[in-house]
């Protein structure tokens, strides 16, 4: 006979989870009692909004399942914004929360919140386990749904005498889950009908999404824009799933997208969806996207197929499968005068930005591609500064950006930093941060010293609520309200008392001279780049306009 | 439109929360639900009347097939098939207008299920028109409460909508 927290501990070992991130408190004693003489490694965060998005970044770089831990009452609503951030990018993690114990919960006891009634909307499936016997197979259940379908969050919480509860240890091989049947495979009739609508087309277009990354179908996606020469337009989740170096892509669409892949989307006669879940980000006005375009959507969640744009040929099933079944069912084909044409739109209506005075921040993103070539992993905070890193960061390789997409959620990014560093340790693992966002978690600057990770932070500085800056330029003739930071802490200063070695750049000279130094470098390091305050982020689709209606 | 879904469950504690969450996050309109356990104890069936056009109703079906412990969901409005409500009524009945109630409560085949000193309880069952059709002719005596049960279903004939006898743990 074992505790449930050490059947908890065992369980993880045998889902091969190698780290966990955490904060304890009284009622996940008996979990963390395990936890002391594991061979699993915890690490302790600041905030448990931390653990979550380090467990998130963790799952990102590395496509495993992400695990942290967390104690009732405050612990647990400290995951709430980390858990609705998983959930929107389709992130596999599993979270265990203590409870009070099962004759309190119910009774406003200390500490005790209703986590699985608060987490139901945010989570892929949530259990409040009251018998002890079953938490193993609960545990078999949950990463099980974390991982396959579409991936996502799974919330276990366990009151503190189920964990102290004594059980005969055993762990089922399999589980079966009656309500859960997602399909892998696309229906062969389904993909027969869209190799045939692939050779009606002239104009086609890829939108690759995060569910080319999640499946894994990177290798597949590339070999069907070569085959049938269609470009390949990435929603921000997507960036990566194709290599953007490849003169068939067209970088990031949507409302901060690329003029031309908005425009190849606009005058496409084939939508090609893969993996996507046409987003409002993405989409802009949903009745003028891809007004002339023959719809195929492939999706491994039915649920999303229909709900935004109504696509002619539907196909639900995990995309790299889906792939694997279409491919033999196309051959070559030339892109003629489509490619033509969106080589045209490529020419004349590139990216682009004005040079002139102080330090860009489009620059600093531009260089920071250019010196790593694309090598390492970036993650983001929320703004401008992550439409930037969309923009001009060349993502070659599948989880290579981490970043919060659905729920846009400032302060992910150090914490999801920590964890995509724990994840890929060999990798160059780049934090670029807006000065707010930063500073909404910049706590955890704690834990990365305590761990000796390697990271790189840049700090795009430009003093203020960029984004929003921006929106109120645009939407609201420039009365900024709130947006300013008249105070922050010299970031360069804070480095240092962390261990970090802080820099302070304001021009490009001055980024130039330090950059490749700092990548290079052995220990972690900041540089607080102070950047051109009001900058905008150009292309702009505003509101109620078509893709084709961007601004610049 | 109108649509009757027949909902098969696990029957598990927060189930009903999950579905009626569902419902009123994603802005669908539940007319009426009504739950209870199946001729399998582990699991629950739930009639639910909502209120969509087709497409709504099918992101309707899709989120609630979504959900780990929904193991089937039926539209059976345009499949053949059974539906009643049962309603009671509690109706002012003053002993001179009893006679009066009791003949509309047996047109209606409804029962007559408490006699109070001033009011009687109706129990009513029948498809949704009928229990209407009473609430309106016993309106005008003074209808001092009304519950009603909200609708179930089930299809005719051979075909129904059992887990088809596959095991679901308890
Ligand atoms: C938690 C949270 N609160 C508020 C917002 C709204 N918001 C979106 S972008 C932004 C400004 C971000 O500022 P900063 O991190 O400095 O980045 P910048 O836009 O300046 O690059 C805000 C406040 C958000 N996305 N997340």
């Amino acid at each position: 006979m074992i505790t449930v927290g050490e059947a908890v501990i065992r369980c993880l070992e045998k889902e091969g989870v190698e780290l966990v991130f955490g904060y304890p408190g009284g009622a996940v004693l008996p979990v963390y009692d395990a936890l002391h003489d594991a061979k699993i490694k915890h690490v302790l965060v600041r905030n448990e909004q931390g653990a979550v998005h380090a467990a998130n970044g963790y799952a990102r770089a590395t496509g495993r399942v992400g695990v942290c831990v967390a104690t009732s009452g405050p612990g647990a609503t400290n995951l709430v914004t980390g858990i609705a951030t998983a959930y929107m990018d389709s992130v596999p993690i599993v979270l265990i929360t203590g409870q009070v114990p099962t004759v309190q919960v119910g009774t406003d006891a200390f500490q005790e919140v209703d986590i699985t009634g608060i987490t139901m909307p945010i989570t892929k499936h949530n259990f409040l386990v009251k018998d002890p016997a079953v938490v193993p197979v609960v545990i078999k259940k949950a990463f099980h749904l974390a991982r396959t379908g579409r991936p996502g969050p799974v919330l276990i919480d366990l009151p503190r005498d189920v964990t102290a509860a004594e059980i005969e240890f055993e762990y089922p091989e399999q589980v079966q889950l009656k309500g859960y049947k997602p399909t892998f495979k696309g229906h062969p009739s389904q993909i027969a009908q869209a190799a045939k609508m692939i050779y009606e087309s002239t104009r086609p277009v890829i939108l690759t999404g995060g569910g080319v990354i999640s499946s894994g179908a990177a290798p597949e996606l590339l070999k069907l824009a070569e085959i049938i020469s269609a470009p390949v337009a990435s929603t921000l989740m997507g960036l990566g799933g194709f290599p953007g170096d490849h003169k068939l892509s067209l970088g990031m669409a949507g409302l901060h997208g690329t003029r031309y892949a908005n425009m190849a989307i606009t005058n496409s006669d084939l939508l090609i969806g893969l993996g996507v879940r046409f987003a409002d980000r993405v989409t802009g006005t949903v009745g003028k996207f891809a007004p002339k375009a023959r719809v195929i959507h492939v999706d491994v969640d039915p649920a999303e197929i229909g709900k935004n744009v109504q696509p002619h040929l539907p196909i639900v099933g995990d995309v790299k499968q889906v792939l694997l079944t279409l491919l033999p069912l196309l051959s070559p084909r030339e892109g003629g005068d489509w490619l033509a044409e969106v080589a045209g739109y490529k020419r004349d209506y590139p990216l682009e930005y004005t040079r002139e005075n102080g330090l860009k921040p489009q620059y600093v993103i531009e260089k920071l591609s250019g010196v790593t070539r694309g090598e390492g992993i970036v993650v983001t905070d929320v703004g401008q500064h992550q439409m930037w890193v969309a923009q001009y960061f060349c993502f070659k390789y599948p989880r290579t950006l981490v970043t919060s997409g659905g729920l846009g959620c400032m302060g992910y990014g150090l914490p999801a930093a920590i964890g995509a560093k724990f994840g890929r340790p060999e990798k160059q693992v780049i934090l670029v941060s807006g000065d707010g966002s930063f500073q909404m978690m910049m706590t955890e600057l704690g834990t990365l010293a305590e761990q000796g990770l390697t990271l790189k932070i840049f700090i795009l500085n430009n003093k203020r609520l960029g984004m929003v800056r921006q929106l109120q330029e645009f939407y609201y003739d420039k009365r900024y309200s709130a947006v300013d930071f008249s105070f922050s802490p010299d970031f360069a200063a804070l480095a240092g008392i962390y261990g970090l070695s802080g820099y302070t750049v304001d021009t490009g000279a001055a980024f130039d001279a330090v950059v490749e130094e700092v990548l290079a470098g052995e220990g972690p390091a900041l540089v607080n780049c102070l950047v051109e305050p009001e900058e905008n982020v150009f292309p702009m689709v505003l509101a109620g306009k078509g893709l084709d209606e961007a601004i610049d | 439109m109108r649509h009757t879904l027949a909902v098969l469950v696990e029957n598990n504690p927060g189930v009903l929360a999950r579905v009626a969450g569902l419902f009123s996050r994603r802005g669908f309109n539940i007319e009426s639900l009504a739950v209870g356990r199946t001729e399998n104890p582990a699991v629950s069936r739930m009639t639910i009347m909502v209120e969509a056009d087709d497409r709504v109703l099918e992101q309707v079906i899709k989120q609630l097939r979504k959900l780990i412990e929904v193991l089937k969901v039926q539209d059976v409005t345009k499949e053949e098939h059974v539906d009643r409500e049962l309603a009671l009524m509690k109706v002012n009945a003053e002993p001179a207008k009893r006679a009066e109630i009791i003949q509309i409560v047996e047109i209606f085949r409804a029962h007559i299920v408490d006699i109070g000193r001033k009011t009687m309880i109706v129990e009513v069952t029948g498809d949704e028109g009928k229990v209407n059709a009473l609430e309106n002719a016993l309106r005008p005596f003074g209808l001092k409460e009304l519950v009603r049960t909200g609708k179930v279903a089930m299809l005719r004939g051979t075909r129904d909508m059992t887990t088809n006898g596959k095991e679901v743990e308890e």
